[in-house]
C-alpha cells in the first residue's frame, strides 16, 4: 500500500537547486530549512561547551582546565544555547515552516523581512562566534554588571554586539507571525479554528517583539560604559548595578516563554494527534498561552531576591511567579484529559511529547520552591537552579522541538525516518536527561553553588552521575542526526499525512508546494476535528 | 513604469486586475496594505520599548540625582534645543505632506515635500553638531576627560576629584533610601560624579536619537527616488506612508527628550 507513494515532481526543495536558489530565496520553507541547519550547528557547538563543564565536574578538583577557562565554557555554553539556539529553535524552524500553511497562507506576510532575520541571525552568530574564538567571555550568559563593565577583560562587547545583533532576527520573526495571523489567515480559518501551534506562537510573538528591545538598549547602556566609559551602571561612577539586573530580566525572564511557548504549542499538536481526539477546553488552552506571555511580564524580579531588591518589592514578585503556574497547569491539566479515553499511540513524537509531560511537571513545579520567597534565599545560584531552568529548558523546550521535528519532518522532507532508532533516541533522550539533572536537584539543595570549577568530594558521586548521564543524552541528540540525514535518500515515502492528524498542513502535498496549496483552502470545520476523522477511517475500513 | 500601473492578469480573467505592486502571497492590495500597517506599527512598539530601556534608566537616576541632573540640563542651550524641537515638528508637517501629495497622485509635489522633510532632518543633525561640540569644548563628554565645572558649587579641588571619584561616591541605593534622594547641597564631587550619569544619559538618548533621524534620511532618499520614478499612485503609496510613520515617531520621541533633557527645574 505504502509502495504507491511517491515524492511529488514539484515541491518546494525543487524550485531551483542552485546556491543562489537558496540564498535568496523568499519561500519561508526553504528559510525554515537554512534555520534548521544553522541552530543545529549552534545546538553542537554550545553542546561541546556542555561537554566541556562536565569534564570537569568529574572530578572535585580543578584539574580539567582553570577557573577562567571553566568561566568562559559555562559563559559560552549559555549565550550560545540561550541566543543562538533556543530562542530560534522553535518558532524560526517550525514556527517559519508551518504556520503559513496552518493558517492556509502562501507565505509569511513579508517574506524578504523572514529572510533578512536568517542573514541578522546568521551576522549575530558571527559575531559570537568570533568572539568566541579569539579569547571568549567569562562573565556567565547573564553579563552582570559591574563586572562585565569594568572588571572582565575578556571579550564582553563582541560577545554583547553578537547578541544584540541576533535579537533583530528574533524581533523580526515575531512581527512578522503577528501580521502573518492576523491578516493571512484563509478563508473560514477565524481565530477559534486557529492551531493551537499558532495561538502558541502568536503569544511567543508579542513576548519577542516587546521584550527584546529591552535587551539591545540593555546591551547598548552596557557597550558605551564598557566602551566609551560612560557611567551608567557602574557604582564606583554613581550608577547602579541592580538596575542593569531589572533591565536584563524584564527581556531575559519573559525570554524564557519565547523558549517554552512554542514548545506548548508544539505539544498541544502532538497530544491531539496520536491520541485521536480534540483538544480538551481548546480556548482554555489558547488563552493560557497569552496568560503566560502577560504574566511572564510581571516576574522579573524573582531572579534578584538576593541582589538586595526591597522586601516588599521581592514578595509582591514571589507572589506573581506562582501566578505563572497557573495557566501553565491548565495546559497540563487539559492535555492530560485530552490523553483521557483516547486512542493513544506510541510513535516517536508521541514518546517525546510524554517525556515533555514528566519533564515539564518537574521542572514547573521547582520553579515554585524557587519562587518562594524564603526557600530562594537559600537556593539561589545553587545547582538547585541549574537544574530546575534545564527540566524547563532541555526536558521541556528540546523536548517539545525534538517531537515537533519528528513529527513534521516527513512535511519538511517528504520522507519517514527510522521508527526504531527514533523510539531507541527519544527513550536515551529521556534517560539520559534524568540521569544527568535530576543529580543536580540533589546536589543544589546540599548546597552545591553553580559556575565553579571544583567542589567538596562528598558531592563527587552526584557529579558523576550527571557526567554520565550528559553521555547517555549527547548520544541521543547525535542519533537523530544520522538517520534524519539518512532518511533524506532512503526513507520511506511518507505522502501528504502519514499520522492522520487533521491540521490543514496535512492536507496539502509533502513536501508542499512553494505556494503551499494549489488553490487557496477554505475552512469549513474545527481544529481538531478527530471525530470527523475518525469515523471517516472507520468508514473507510 | 508609468503612474496607476494597473492591467489585467496574465490569463485574461475577468474578475482580476493585479497592481504591480502586488507581491505574489497577497490577494488584495487592500491586503497587502494592512499587513504592511500593522506590521508597521508593531515595529514602532518594538521602538518603544528600545527606548523604554533608557527613560527608565533616566527616571532612577533623575530621582536619585535630581540636583545634579537639574544643574546639568542649565547647561543645555534652550536655544538650540527650542530650535530643533521647532525644526522637528516642521518636518513632521511637511512629511504629513508628502503622503498626502502621494495619496493624491502629485508627482512632482510629493519628491518635493519628501525633499524639504530631509533638509529639515539634515538641519536638526546641524544643530546636534553644534550642541555637541560645545559638549566637546566644554569636558561634558563622559569618560575619563569628563570635568563639571559647576556655575555654583566652588572649584576647590575639582581637578583632583577624577582619580578619587569611585571613593566619594553618593551611596547608592541604601543610603539615598534612607536620606531620601534631595541632597540640595551636593559637593563638587558629588557634582562630578552625577552630572556625568546625566551627560551619559544625554549623550546615549540622543545619540540614539539622531542615529534614527539619519536612517530615516536614508530611507528617504529610497522613497524619494521611487516617487520620482512615479512607482506611487493613489492605489499604491505604501512605502510613502511608511516612511512616514517611522519620521514621525523618531519626531515624538524628540518631543519627549527635549523636556527630559532640556528643561529640569529650569524655572530655578
Amino acid at each position: 500500500m505504502l509502495d504507491k507513494l511517491k515524492i511529488p515532481d514539484h515541491h518546494y526543495l525543487h524550485d531551483g537547486h542552485s546556491l543562489r536558489s537558496w540564498l535568496l530565496t523568499k519561500d519561508h520553507k526553504r528559510i525554515a530549512i537554512m534555520y534548521l541547519m544553522s541552530i543545529s550547528v549552534m545546538f553542537f557547538i554550545g553542546g561541546l561547551f556542555a561537554v566541556g563543564i562536565r569534564f570537569e565536574l568529574a572530578t572535585p578538583q580543578g584539574d580539567f582546565v582553570t577557573a577562567d577557562t571553566y568561566n568562559k565554557f559555562f559563559t559560552m555554553h549559555g549565550v550560545i544555547m540561550v541566543f543562538f539556539f533556543l530562542i530560534p529553535s522553535i518558532p524560526a524552524v517550525l514556527g517559519n515552516f508551518l504556520i503559513p500553511p496552518m493558517i492556509g497562507a502562501k507565505d509569511l506576510a513579508f517574506p524578504r523581512i523572514n529572510l533578512l532575520s536568517l542573514y541578522i541571525y546568521w551576522i549575530g552568530g558571527i559575531f559570537t562566534l568570533y568572539a568566541m574564538i579569539s579569547g571568549g567571555v567569562d562573565t556567565g550568559w547573564t553579563f552582570y554588571t559591574p563586572y562585565s563593565a569594568t572588571g572582565s577583560n575578556t571579550n564582553v562587547v563582541p560577545t554583547a554586539i553578537g547578541i544584540f545583533i541576533a535579537g533583530f532576527s528574533s524581533i523580526l520573526t515575531g512581527l512578522n507571525f503577528i501580521v502573518t495571523i492576523h491578516r493571512m489567515r484563509a478563508p473560514g480559518m477565524t481565530w477559534f479554528r486557529l492551531p493551537l501551534f499558532v495561538w502558541a506562537h502568536y503569544a511567543t510573538s508579542l513576548v519577542q517583539v516587546l521584550g527584546t528591545p529591552v535587551i539591545a538598549i540593555t546591551i547598548v547602556m552596557l557597550a558605551v560604559e564598557r566602551g566609551l566609559g560612560f557611567g551608567i551602571f557602574d557604582p564606583a561612577r554613581g550608577g547602579d548595578p541592580v538596575l542593569f539586573q531589572h533591565l536584563f530580566w524584564f527581556y531575559s525572564h519573559p525570554a524564557v516563554y519565547i523558549m517554552i511557548l512554542p514548545a506548548l504549542g508544539v505539544m498541544s499538536e502532538l497530544i491531539s494527534t496520536f491520541s485521536r481526539k480534540t483538544v480538551f477546553g481548546y480556548s482554555f488552552v489558547a488563552f493560557s498561552s497569552l496568560a503566560i506571555a502577560v504574566f511572564g511580564f510581571i516576574v522579573w524580579a524573582h531572579h534578584m531576591f538576593v541582589a538586595g531588591i526591597s522586601t516588599y518589592a521581592a514578595m509582591v514578585f514571589s507572589f506573581l511567579s506562582f501566578s505563572v503556574a497557573i495557566p501553565s497547569a491548565v495546559k497540563m491539566f487539559n492535555w492530560t484529559a485530552t490523553l483521557y479515553k483516547g486512542a493513544i499511540s506510541f510513535e516517536t513524537p508521541m514518546l517525546y511529547a510524554y517525556g515533555f509531560m514528566g519533564l515539564f511537571a518537574i521542572g514547573g513545579l521547582t520553579g515554585l520552591f524557587l519562587a518562594t520567597l524564603g526557600l530562594d534565599v537559600h537556593m539561589h545560584d545553587t545547582y538547585f537552579v541549574v537544574a530546575h531552568f534545564h527540566y524547563i529548558m532541555v526536558g521541556g523546550a528540546i523536548m517539545s522541538y525534538m517531537g515537533g521535528l519528528h513529527f513534521w519532518w516527513p512535511k519538511m522532507t517528504g520522507r519517514m525516518y527510522s521508527e526504531f532508532f527514533s523510539r531507541v533516541s527519544a527513550i536515551m533522550v529521556f534517560v539520559g536527561f534524568n540521569i544527568t539533572f535530576f543529580p543536580q536537584f540533589v546536589v543544589g539543595y546540599l548546597g552545591m553553588p553553580r559556575r565553579y570549577h571544583s567542589y567538596p568530594d562528598e558531592m563527587q558521586v552526584l557529579n558523576v552521575m550527571s557526567s554520565a548521564g550528559a553521555t547517555v543524552l549527547g548520544l541521543g541528540y547525535v542519533l537523530p542526526v544520522i538517520y534524519f540525514l539518512w532518511s533524506l535518500k532512503y526513507g520511506q515515502v511518507a505522502g501528504p499525512n502519514p499520522w492522520g492528524a487533521s491540521g490543514l498542513e496535512w492536507q496539502t502535498q509533502s513536501p508542499p508546494l512553494t505556494e503551499n496549496f494549489l488553490k487557496v483552502p477554505i475552512v469549513d470545520r474545527e481544529p481538531y476535528d478527530y471525530e470527523h476523522l475518525v469515523a471517516k477511517e472507520k468508514h473507510l475500513v | 513604469m508609468s503612474n496607476a500601473v494597473v492591467h489585467a492578469d496574465g490569463h485574461g480573467h475577468a474578475h482580476a486586475t493585479h497592481h504591480s505592486a502586488l507581491q505574489h502571497h497577497f490577494d488584495t492590495m487592500a491586503q497587502q496594505k494592512e499587513a504592511a500597517v500593522v506590521g508597521m506599527w508593531v515595529f514602532l512598539v518594538t521602538e518603544i520599548l528600545f527606548f523604554g530601556g533608557l527613560f527608565a534608566a533616566y527616571m532612577v537616576y533623575r530621582i536619585w540625582y535630581f540636583d545634579a541632573f537639574a544643574e546639568a540640563s542649565r547647561s543645555l542651550s534652550l536655544f538650540w534645543g527650542g530650535l530643533n524641537t521647532a525644526v522637528l515638528i516642521g518636518s513632521s508637517l511637511t512629511m504629513a505632506m508628502a503622503v498626502r501629495s502621494a495619496q493624491t497622485n502629485k508627482r512632482t509635489a510629493t519628491v518635493n515635500w519628501l525633499v524639504l522633510t530631509m533638509i529639515l532632518g539634515a538641519v536638526f543633525l546641524g544643530v546636534k553638531v553644534i550642541e555637541y561640540a560645545d559638549k566637546f569644548e566644554h569636558h561634558h563628554v563622559p569618560g575619563y576627560n569628563f570635568q563639571w565645572a559647576s556655575h555654583e558649587a566652588p572649584a576647590a579641588g575639582a581637578p583632583s576629584t577624577l582619580l578619587g571619584a569611585g571613593e566619594h561616591a553618593p551611596a547608592t541605593e541604601g543610603a539615598a533610601a534612607a536620606e531620601g534622594h534631595r541632597e540640595l547641597s551636593l559637593n563638587a564631587d558629588q557634582l562630578q560624579l552625577t552630572t556625568q550619569i546625566y551627560f551619559s544619559l544625554y549623550f546615549t538618548m540622543t545619540g540614539l536619537h539622531a542615529l534614527h533621524m539619519i536612517v530615516g534620511i536614508g530611507i528617504m532618499l529610497v522613497i524619494t527616488w521611487m516617487a520620482w520614478k512615479g512607482k506611487f499612485d493613489d492605489q499604491y503609496y505604501t512605502p510613502v506612508e511608511m516612511a512616514g510613520l517611522y519620521w514621525h515617531f523618531v519626531d515624538i520621541v524628540w518631543i519627549f527628550l527635549f523636556p527630559l533633557l532640556y528643561l529640569v527645574e529650569r524655572h530655578v
